[in-house]
C-alpha cells in the first residue's frame, strides 16, 4: 500500500522488512557465504574494493551480499564504513616492479624480456554461454603452469625510457604528503596526483565511456598498451617508532601503462607520452580506461587543444564519483512537493494569462 | 554587355511572425562593392546569408553569374555545387574570425586548404603561395606555422581574408569585417581591404553598422530598417544627402572625429 | 601454443553453419556487393553481437562467416603471425563452426582474415583478403561527427585530411603517419586501409585478390575489387615512402619484408624478425634445401 512519503515510521519499518526478505530470497536455498562471494564472484569484490577505496575482501564481500548484488550500493556501504576507520598514516609508494605477476602483457612489442605471461583472463575465450556451469559440481583440473614467482619482469616503459623514446614518469615525491581527496574537498585546477586518485575510485562505466570516446576521435591520443600487469605487491609502511619500513600487507593490483601520442616538433626531439591506471584486484578494463582518461586530462600540460569531454578536467572529476552521482540522481525520489507547488502556481498563472490574451485577441478581431 | 554578377529579386525571409528582410531587390555589377547598413536587428546579416545561399528565403530569387557556366539560381544549386562555389568563386568573411578559420590548424594550412581543395599537390608551392598571401595581408612570415589561437583579433581577421582570397574569388561577402576590433586596427584593416578589392577587381557585398566603413569601402549603399530597404544609391550621395528620415538619423548620429 | 585447450560444448544443433543465421549472412553479402560496386565507400550493415568482443575482429569475422564455405581454406593472421593469441582464437572458431580446413600457408588459402598486416607473399586471382577494421572512417580523428564525415565523403571534400598532411610536414618535415595511412581508391573515395603499416599500402594497389574490410563495432563494410587503383595520399615534393630497415631478418635473412623488433634483454638488446611468420618459414625451408 502506497503511503505519502511524509512520516509513517511504521511504513518505513515495513519497507525494511520487505527489503530484508527480498535480500534473503527463497528460504529453501542456502544462504550465500562471504567466502563464496570472495572466491566465485571475485571480480565484483575487486571492483567494490577499488571504488570503495578500501582493500578488504571480506568487507567488500559483505557489502555485496547486503547490497543484493548492486555494486554501486555495495561501494557506498564500504565507503561509509571506511569513514569510521582511524587513519594512522600513509604507506610508501607501491613498488609494482616487485610484483609477483600472474599476468603481464605488452602490445608494443611482440616479445619482451620475461615474456608475455598470459595468466587467467577472458581475453582468449569465446563468449559462448557454457551450460555445463548451470549444473554445479564443476571441478576444473589444477592449472599445469602455476605462477612463477621468481620470473624477472623488467618494465617495458623503462626500456623505452632509457632510449629517450618515452617521457620519464613524474618524479616521486616521497616525504611530501599528497592531498587526500577523501579528506579534503576537490579544488580545481587539480594536479595529476589528485586527478589519479579521483579516477582510481571513479565509476568504471563512466571512465570506460570517456576512454572509448577518445578512441573514437573525441580527443584522440593514439594509445598503445605499453604494459599491463596483475599480481601481488607488498605494502610497506614506516612506523614512527621504528623509523624504517616494514611490510604490513600484500595486495593484488592491476596496473596499466599506456604509451601515447608523441609530442615534439621540428627542434624538440619527439617522445611518447604516458597514461597511467591502477586498480585493486584484477581489473584491466578499469585500469585501461583510467589510463586513457589520465592521458586525456594531461592535454593542457602537453599543449594539446582541449576539445572533448574526456579532456575537460572539471567535467570528468566532478562526475566520476558514482556514490555522489547515485545519491544526487536518486535524491529526486525525495519529497519535492513544496518546490513543485510553487511551480504549479506559476505555470497556472502563465496559462491563465495566455488564455486571457487569446480571448482578448478573439474579441478584438470579432469587433473589427 | 556584361550581366550583373549578383542579382536579387524580392528576397524575403521570415522568422516566425517577424520579417527579417522583405522584398529586397538589387543588381551588383562586376567590380562593385555594395554596402548594406543599418542598426543591429535591421536584417542585414540575414539578407547577406540569403544572398550567399546559407539561408533559404521564403520568397524571391538570387542569381549568380558564374565564371564559365552561365547564371545559376543560388538556392536551386545542389549542396555539392554550392559548397564548391563557396570554396572557389566566392569568399565569406565572418565578423568572428573563428567561424571562418580552422583554429586548430596553422596559418599556412588555413590558407593552403583552398589550394589543396582545387588540386594543388606541391607542398613547397602551397607554402610559398601561403607565404605570399601572409605578406600581402601584412602578417609576419615567421607566424606561418602558428595557429590562429596565437594571433590577435586583427591578425585573425587578416588571415581569414587571405584564406578567402587565395582562390581568386570573384565575389566576396563580408559580415562586419572590422567589427569588434579596436580603432587603429580597424583603420589598417580597412586600408588593406580597399587595396585588395581594387587590385583584384573584387565584387563584394559588405554588411556594416559603421557608416565610416561604408564610406571608405563601398560604391553603393542600401539602408535597412526593420527588414526593409528604406534608401539606396551611390554611397557618397546617400551619406551626404540622405533623403529618408531613418538615414538622416543614422548619418546625424555619427560622432565627428 | 598447446592444443590441449578445453573445448566449450557448442552443441551441434545450437548454431548454424559459420555461426550466423542465413538471413544475416544474406544481409552481409548484400552489403558486400554494394561495397564492391562502389570501391572504398563505407556501407552500413546490421552487425551482430559475436562471441568475441568488439574491437577484437567481429567485423572481419562476420565478413568471413558470410562468405566462407566448406570448399574454402582459411588462414588467419594477426600482426602477420598465425600463432598470435587472437589469430589462434579466430581460426579455432571457424574450424569449429564452419568445419573448414585451415592453413598457415598464404598460397594455399582461399580466404585470409588479417589484423594489421598484408601477407608478404603476393596474392592471386581468386583469393579474398578480409581485413579487421577498428575505425573505418579515415577522417574520424579530424572530425568526430559521423553526420559531417558522411557529407564530406559524398561531396568529395577532403580538405581537412590534406590539411593534416600539410601540418605534419610543417611540424616534422615529413608526413609522420606510419600506419592506417589514408588512400584514394579508384580516384574517388578516401579510405582507411585499416591499421596496416604504410609498408603494406603499395600491396593494395591493383591487387589481383578481392579486399574486403569489416568493422563490427562501427558496423561498416567496404571493399576494393581486384585490380583497382589504390593510391596513398602525398605531395608531389613529399612523395609517399615505405619504411626501411638497416637490419635483415635474423632467421631468414630477408631484406624485403616488414620486421618485428624484439627486445632480448633488459639492457635493450634487439633482434629483428619477419612479422609474416609464413613467409619467413618458407624462406627458411627453401634455404635449408
Amino acid at each position: 500500500m502506497y503511503v505519502a512519503v511524509k512520516g509513517g515510521e511504521t511504513a518505513i519499518a515495513h519497507s525494511l522488512e520487505l527489503l530484508a526478505d527480498r535480500r534473503r530470497g527463497s528460504r529453501d536455498l542456502a544462504e550465500l557465504t562471504l567466502d563464496q562471494i570472495d572466491q566465485q564472484l571475485a571480480l565484483a569484490v575487486d571492483r567494490v574494493m577499488t571504488e570503495g577505496s578500501c582493500y578488504d575482501r571480506p568487507l567488500a564481500a559483505l557489502a555485496i551480499k547486503q547490497a543484493r548484488g548492486d555494486l554501486i550500493e555495495a561501494i557506498f556501504l564500504l565507503r561509509a564504513y571506511r569513514t569510521t576507520l582511524p587513519r594512522f598514516g600513509h604507506s610508501e609508494p607501491l613498488d609494482t616492479s616487485r610484483m609477483v605477476a600472474e599476468r603481464r602483457i605488452s602490445s608494443t612489442f611482440k616479445d619482451v624480456p620475461g615474456g608475455q605471461v598470459l595468466g587467467p583472463t577472458f581475453d582468449y575465450t569465446h563468449r559462448l554461454l557454457d551450460f555445463s556451469l548451470a549444473a554445479n559440481g564443476e571441478r576444473p583440473a589444477a592449472p599445469t603452469a602455476p605462477v612463477d614467482a621468481t620470473r624477472d619482469l623488467p618494465r617495458v616503459g623503462d626500456i623505452l625510457e632509457r632510449e629517450g623514446m618515452l617521457e620519464p614518469p613524474p618524479p616521486a615525491n616521497s616525504g611530501v604528503p599528497t592531498q587526500d581527496i577523501t579528506r579534503d574537498p576537490l579544488t580545481l585546477p587539480a594536479d595529476r596526483p589528485v586527478r589519479l586518485q579521483n579516477l582510481a575510485r571513479g565509476d568504471e562505466g563512466f571512465l570506460l565511456a570517456l576512454g572509448y570516446s577518445t578512441q573514437r576521435g573525441y580527443g584522440n591520443n593514439h594509445p598503445f598498451v605499453g604494459e599491463i600487469r596483475f599480481g601481488a605487491v607488498p605494502v610497506s609502511f614506516v612506523p614512527e617508532e621504528l623509523g624504517f619500513p616494514i611490510e604490513i600487507a600484500e595486495i593484488d593490483v592491476t596496473e596499466c601503462d599506456m604509451v601515447n601520442q608523441f609530442a615534439g616538433s621540428h627542434d624538440v626531439p619527439p617522445q611518447f607520452t604516458r597514461g597511467y591506471g591502477l586498480a585493486f584486484g584484477h581489473a584491466e578494463r578499469k585500469a585501461m580506461a583510467m589510463a586513457l582518461v589520465d592521458r586525456a586530462l594531461r592535454a593542457g600540460e602537453l599543449s594539446e587543444a582541449v576539445t572533448s569531454p574526456a579532456q575537460n578536467e572539471e567535467f570528468v572529476l566532478a562526475h566520476s564519483d558514482n556514490v555522489e552521482a547515485s545519491g544526487f540522481v536518486q535524491h529526486l525520489k525525495l519529497p519535492h512537493y513544496v518546490d513543485f507547488q510553487s511551480e504549479l502556481v506559476i505555470v497556472r498563472t502563465l496559462r491563465a494569462e495566455v488564455d486571457a490574451r487569446r480571448q482578448q485577441a478573439a474579441l478584438d478581431q470579432a469587433a473589427e | 554587355m556584361t550581366a550583373p554578377i549578383l542579382s536579387a529579386k524580392g528576397v524575403t525571409k521570415r522568422f516566425g511572425g517577424r520579417f527579417a528582410c522583405r522584398g529586397v531587390s538589387f543588381d551588383l555589377w562586376p567590380g562593385e562593392v555594395l554596402g548594406i547598413v543599418g542598426e543591429s536587428g535591421s536584417g542585414k546579416t540575414t539578407l547577406l546569408n540569403c544572398l550567399a545561399g546559407r539561408l533559404v528565403p521564403e520568397e524571391g530569387h538570387v542569381a549568380y553569374e558564374t565564371a564559365s557556366a552561365g547564371t545559376v539560381d543560388v538556392h536551386r544549386l545542389s549542396e555539392a555545387r554550392r559548397r564548391l562555389l563557396a570554396r572557389t568563386e566566392w569568399g565569406f568573411v565572418h565578423q568572428d574570425a573563428r567561424e571562418g578559420l580552422r583554429m586548430g590548424a596553422s596559418a599556412g594550412a588555413n590558407i593552403g586548404e583552398r589550394l589543396m581543395a582545387i588540386g594543388a599537390r606541391h607542398y613547397g608551392e602551397i607554402r610559398r603561395t601561403a607565404s605570399d598571401w601572409l605578406t600581402r595581408v601584412e602578417i609576419d612570415l615567421d607566424r606561418l606555422d602558428d595557429r590562429p589561437t596565437a594571433y590577435s583579433g586583427g591578425m585573425r581577421q587578416r588571415l581569414q581574408i587571405a584564406r578567402n582570397l587565395v582562390s581568386n574569388p570573384r565575389l566576396v561577402f563580408m559580415d562586419e569585417p572590422t567589427g569588434g576590433l579596436d580603432v587603429s586596427v580597424q583603420a589598417r584593416l580597412l586600408d588593406l581591404l580597399r587595396g585588395l578589392v581594387d587590385s583584384f577587381h573584387l565584387s563584394a557585398v559588405l554588411v556594416t553598422h559603421d557608416l565610416g566603413v561604408a564610406r571608405l569601402l563601398t560604391h553603393r549603399l542600401m539602408v535597412m530598417q526593420g527588414g526593409d530597404v528604406v534608401e539606396a544609391g551611390l554611397t557618397d550621395q546617400v551619406l551626404d544627402d540622405p533623403q529618408h528620415a531613418y538615414t538622416q538619423m543614422l548619418v546625424a548620429s555619427i560622432l565627428p572625429v | 601454443m598447446p592444443d590441449t585447450i578445453p573445448e566449450q560444448d557448442l552443441g551441434d544443433s545450437a548454431y548454424n553453419y559459420a555461426y550466423l543465421d542465413e538471413q544475416t549472412k544474406r544481409m552481409i553479402r548484400r552489403a558486400i556487393l554494394k561495397a564492391v560496386a562502389v570501391p572504398g565507400y563505407q556501407v552500413p550493415f546490421g552487425g551482430r553481437e559475436m562471441p568475441l568482443p568488439y574491437g577484437w575482429g567481429t567485423g572481419g569475422i562476420q565478413v568471413t562467416a558470410a562468405i566462407i564455405g566448406r570448399d574454402d581454406t582459411l588462414k588467419v593472421i594477426d600482426q602477420g603471425a598465425d600463432d598470435t593469441t587472437n589469430a589462434v582464437s579466430i581460426r579455432r572458431f571457424f574450424a569449429r563452426v564452419a568445419d573448414v580446413p585451415t592453413t598457415t600457408r598464404t598460397e594455399e588459402a582461399t580466404v585470409i582474415q588479417t589484423r594489421h598486416r598484408v601477407p608478404e607473399t603476393p596474392l592471386q586471382d581468386g583469393q579474398i583478403l578480409v581485413f579487421q577494421v577498428p575505425i573505418p572512417e579515415p577522417l574520424r580523428m579530424l572530425e568526430p561527427r559521423e553526420t559531417e564525415t558522411r557529407t564530406l565523403h559524398a561531396l568529395s571534400e577532403y580538405g581537412v585530411l590534406r590539411v593534416s598532411l600539410y601540418e605534419s610536414i610543417a611540424r616534422h618535415g615529413r608526413i609522420a603517419k606510419t600506419y592506417n595511412y589514408p588512400v584514394l581508391v579508384n580516384g574517388r573515395y578516401i579510405m582507411s586501409p585499416s591499421p596496416i603499416p604504410k609498408f603494406d599500402n603499395p600491396k593494395l594497389d591493383r591487387n589481383p585478390a578481392l579486399q574486403l574490410y569489416g568493422a563490427g563495432r562501427e558496423k561498416r563494410i567496404y571493399a576494393v575489387p581486384p585490380h583497382t587503383p589504390v593510391k596513398s595520399l602525398d605531395f608531389d615534393d613529399h612523395p609517399f615512402e615505405i619504411e626501411r630497415w638497416t637490419e635483415c631478418c635474423a632467421l631468414c635473412g630477408s631484406t624485403e619484408s616488414f620486421l618485428d623488433e624484439m627486445i632480448v634483454d633488459d639492457a635493450g638488446k634487439r633482434r629483428f624478425i619477419c612479422s609474416d611468420t609464413d613467409y619467413c618459414q618458407e624462406r627458411q625451408e627453401e634455404q635449408s634445401r
